[in-house]
């Protein structure tokens, strides 16, 4: 049996520097928010011919848009504006083909309303909180204790935290937008998150009930030792998948992927190293008091 | 008996294969890919195809949202429906397959989404589908007007005859000339309005207009009691059926503004689909690999249940059909993982057994019981959580947009599958490799 509790500051000392930095990032730089959540319109036009960007932005100037952002890869522009309506979009295209003399095949156009957006994210939040007392309810009752809910929650939010913290960083230094698929990515890592905390749990509580008069610490150094292999190889397998999703998966879900096994690390990480003292650290409060 | 279950096991088997099968790739003899049979005049007929969603396949997403302002609560749902229906009959001139509107209330907000997949001329798309030709009939007026005049100037009184009261326009062709014409047919109200006005009319032009602007100005031969029409001019059939739709679509019940709307290229689909499916195969390879390398000959039983879990699984994404959009398929990923997790789960349990010094086979029975808590534990949780976000009642406070949806549904299916298969199936496998009694 390894006495892993005993390094508890060193786990409290790597979520703090890496949550820590995370929320830095957060407060100084903020997130870039694509068109989902700000409004506005994004264009991927794919050319038959590479043109100079100065050529392109004078065309854009010429037709009065407000640019935001004007991005080129070889023949690819990606262009993102106010909202942009459908008229305003045709005529553009027209000029850029008449004026520059090529042809142009849209590869994406998305034009968002600012208000969409908005009511996406807080529907998104309710169901987050309705999925969250879901978790507290029914762990109470499977583990019959709401410690064990509890601490399986914190660490939920623990990852919640290191997820959002890195995609700020991600934002600012590789220009990620936060957009729905984050979202997604951010749910796939709470549910991941809980799942991986309740195997480890589901041993503590076995450990905890067959010798009854073992303390918590005990059981759970026990439960993280036998469980150890198991969390490292289950981990594995997912970062197999998505570490070839991030390499060789297309560009437009590369993020998405991205935050996935940032989640996956994190989650896997905070079941031994984040839930369990957190439960240890709980429980012996519980004693103490009575 | 024995060899009876074998036979079923196999059947079942083979039958998730061709299911299975991918339907675009060419081979040598022509396998079918639906069922289409009469059983006591039951119609089977099952199409199994993997459905794209719009991200994948390319097309166009849109919203539209209804301006309810002038419509009575009462008449909202009508409007609503009929708007729905409306923007459908314009769609299904573009040839879209499978289109699908949907209303949507938000608070006090009406929208309309319209997902159009596989659609190239997205901009016509809009245009049509945002357009609201409003069809008017007008008569001379009572005072004269200079004959100089052009005619259709001299229509200035309206009739009171619009597109709300046309029930259905067609295109048709003249029996003599063979030249398409456009014909209408009017609601009971429209049919009265419209007797009385070719009554008063007879020897007198009519004009019809789309948007104030003159279409045709026949003159009235007779009076027209049965409540049809038909306009006459130099129409291409094109032309005549741009105009049925239009004339349709005038009968749009209330406004609707665009305020979102996504296109994707098939082309950038396309390539998003072929790499994800690439690279997704090297992943699941590699587990695999990991698997049988790490656990040996139980590993390779693992890699079996998983392989099954998967054709199981696109059985079940064939079957429904369920939409697959790349949210779609990070819950499936994520599904994987907690596939084999519970293997690795059980299989850590026997170990642990084992390592206790009881026999193999009592090692394995005494690993899947023990094992079967915590997994049971986490994959209700994943469920409860795949339920909420769900949204299997429609409750507006909760998400309705299809990304998360999409999601929280490949997660069940994948969750649930991987319960029968991570047990079931490799309790199953173990037995016949092992023969554990």
């Amino acid at each position: 049996m390894i006495n892993f509790l005993k390094y508890r500051w060193l786990y409290f000392l790597i979520s703090t520097v890496v949550i820590g930095a995370g929320l830095f990032s957060v407060v100084k730089w903020g997130f870039r928010y694509s068109i989902d959540f700000t409004g506005g319109s994004n264009f991927e036009f794919q050319m038959d011919k590479v043109i100079e960007k100065s050529k392109i932005q004078k065309i854009l100037d010429l037709n009065k848009i407000s640019v935001v952002s004007l991005k080129q890869q070889d023949k690819n522009i990606i262009l993102r504006t106010k909202v942009l309506d459908q008229n305003k979009e045709s005529l553009l295209k027209k000029d850029l083909e008449a004026k520059l003399k090529i042809k142009i095949t849209v590869l994406r156009s998305e034009t968002v309303g600012p208000i969409l957006g908005r009511e996406a994210i807080n529907k998104t939040l309710i169901a987050s909180i309705l999925a969250i007392v879901g978790i507290l309810i029914y762990m109470s009752f499977a583990f019959k204790g709401f410690n064990f809910a509890f601490s399986a929650v914190l660490a939920m939010f623990h990852d919640l935290l290191v997820v959002v913290g890195t995609y700020s960083l991600l934002s600012h230094f590789f220009g990620a937008e936060v957009d729905t698929m984050f979202v997604t990515a951010v749910l796939t890592t709470m549910s991941f998150s809980v799942h991986d905390t309740i195997v480890i749990f589901d041993k503590i509580r076995e450990y905890h009930n067959e010798q009854g008069s073992l303390e918590m610490e005990s059981a759970a150094n026990q439960a993280l030792t036998e469980t150890m292999v198991r969390s490292l190889n289950n981990s594995m397998t997912i970062l197999f998948m998505l570490l070839a999703l991030t390499m060789m998966g297309g560009s437009t879900i590369r993020f998405f992927i991205l935050t996935l096994l940032i989640g996956t690390i994190t989650g896997t990480y905070s079941s031994p190293f984040v839930a369990t003292p957190i439960l240890v650290l709980l429980e012996k409060m519980k004693k103490q008091k009575s | 008996m024995k060899i009876f279950k074998s036979i079923f096991i196999a059947l079942i088997f083979l039958g998730l294969i061709w299911v299975d099968l991918p339907e675009n790739v060419k081979t040598k003899y022509k396998i079918p890919n639906k069922i289409d049979f009469n059983v006591y005049g039951l119609n089977v007929k099952k199409d199994f195809t993997t459905k794209l969603g719009l991200d994948l396949k390319g097309g166009s997403s849109l919203i539209f949202e209804a301006d309810i302002s002038k419509v009575k609560r009462e008449d909202l749902n009508d409007a609503l429906n009929s708007a729905r229906d409306v923007i459908e009959r314009r769609i299904n001139f573009f040839g879209v397959t499978e289109p699908q509107i949907q209303t949507v209330k938000t608070g006090n907000k009406y929208r309309l989404s319209v997902d159009l997949p596989g659609i190239n001329n997205y901009e016509e798309a809009i245009k049509l589908i945002g357009q609201t030709a409003q069809l008017t009939f007008k008569e001379l007026p009572d005072e004269k007007i200079a004959t100089t005049t052009p005619i259709f100037l001299q229509l200035t009184r309206d009739t009171g005859l619009s597109g709300v009261h046309v029930l259905k326009s067609t295109v048709e062709f003249d029996s003599q000339t063979g030249k398409p014409q456009v014909g209408l047919k009017f609601n009971k109200k429209g049919a009265d309005l419209f007797a009385a006005i070719t009554q008063r009319n007879i020897g007198k032009p009519v004009g019809i207009f789309i948007d104030n602007m003159p279409l045709t100005t026949p003159t009235v031969q007779t009076e027209i009691l049965d409540g049809s029409a038909v306009i006459t001019g130099n129409f291409t059939t094109d032309e005549a059926k741009k105009l049925t739709i239009s004339i349709n679509s005038g009968a749009l019940p209330l406004p609707i503004r665009l305020v979102e709307q996504k296109n994707i290229g098939p082309t950038l689909g396309a390539i998003e689909v072929r790499k994800s499916v690439y690279a997704g195969t090297i992943g699941l390879i590699m587990v695999l690999l990991f698997m049988i390398i790490y656990y040996g000959r139980l590993g390779f039983i693992a890699s079996l249940a998983l392989l099954i879990y998967g054709l199981i699984s696109l059985f079940i994404f064939k079957a429904i059909p369920l939409v697959l959009t790349l949210p779609g398929v990070a819950g499936f990923i994520l599904s994987i993982g907690m596939a084999v997790d519970s293997n690795i789960l059980i299989f850590e349990r026997i170990k642990e057994e084992q390592r206790k010094g009881k026999a193999f086979d009592i090692a394995v029975r005494l690993g899947f019981g023990r094992a079967i808590d915590a997994i049971k534990d986490a994959n209700v949780t994943t469920l409860t959580v795949a339920f909420i976000l769900f949204n299997p009642l429609n409750w507006e406070f909760l998400p309705q947009f299809g990304m998360v949806r999409g999601f929280a549904l490949t997660l069940a299916i994948g969750v649930a599958t991987s319960l029968f298969t991570g047990v079931v199936i490799t309790k199953r496998l173990i037995n016949m490799f092992y023969k554990v009694r």
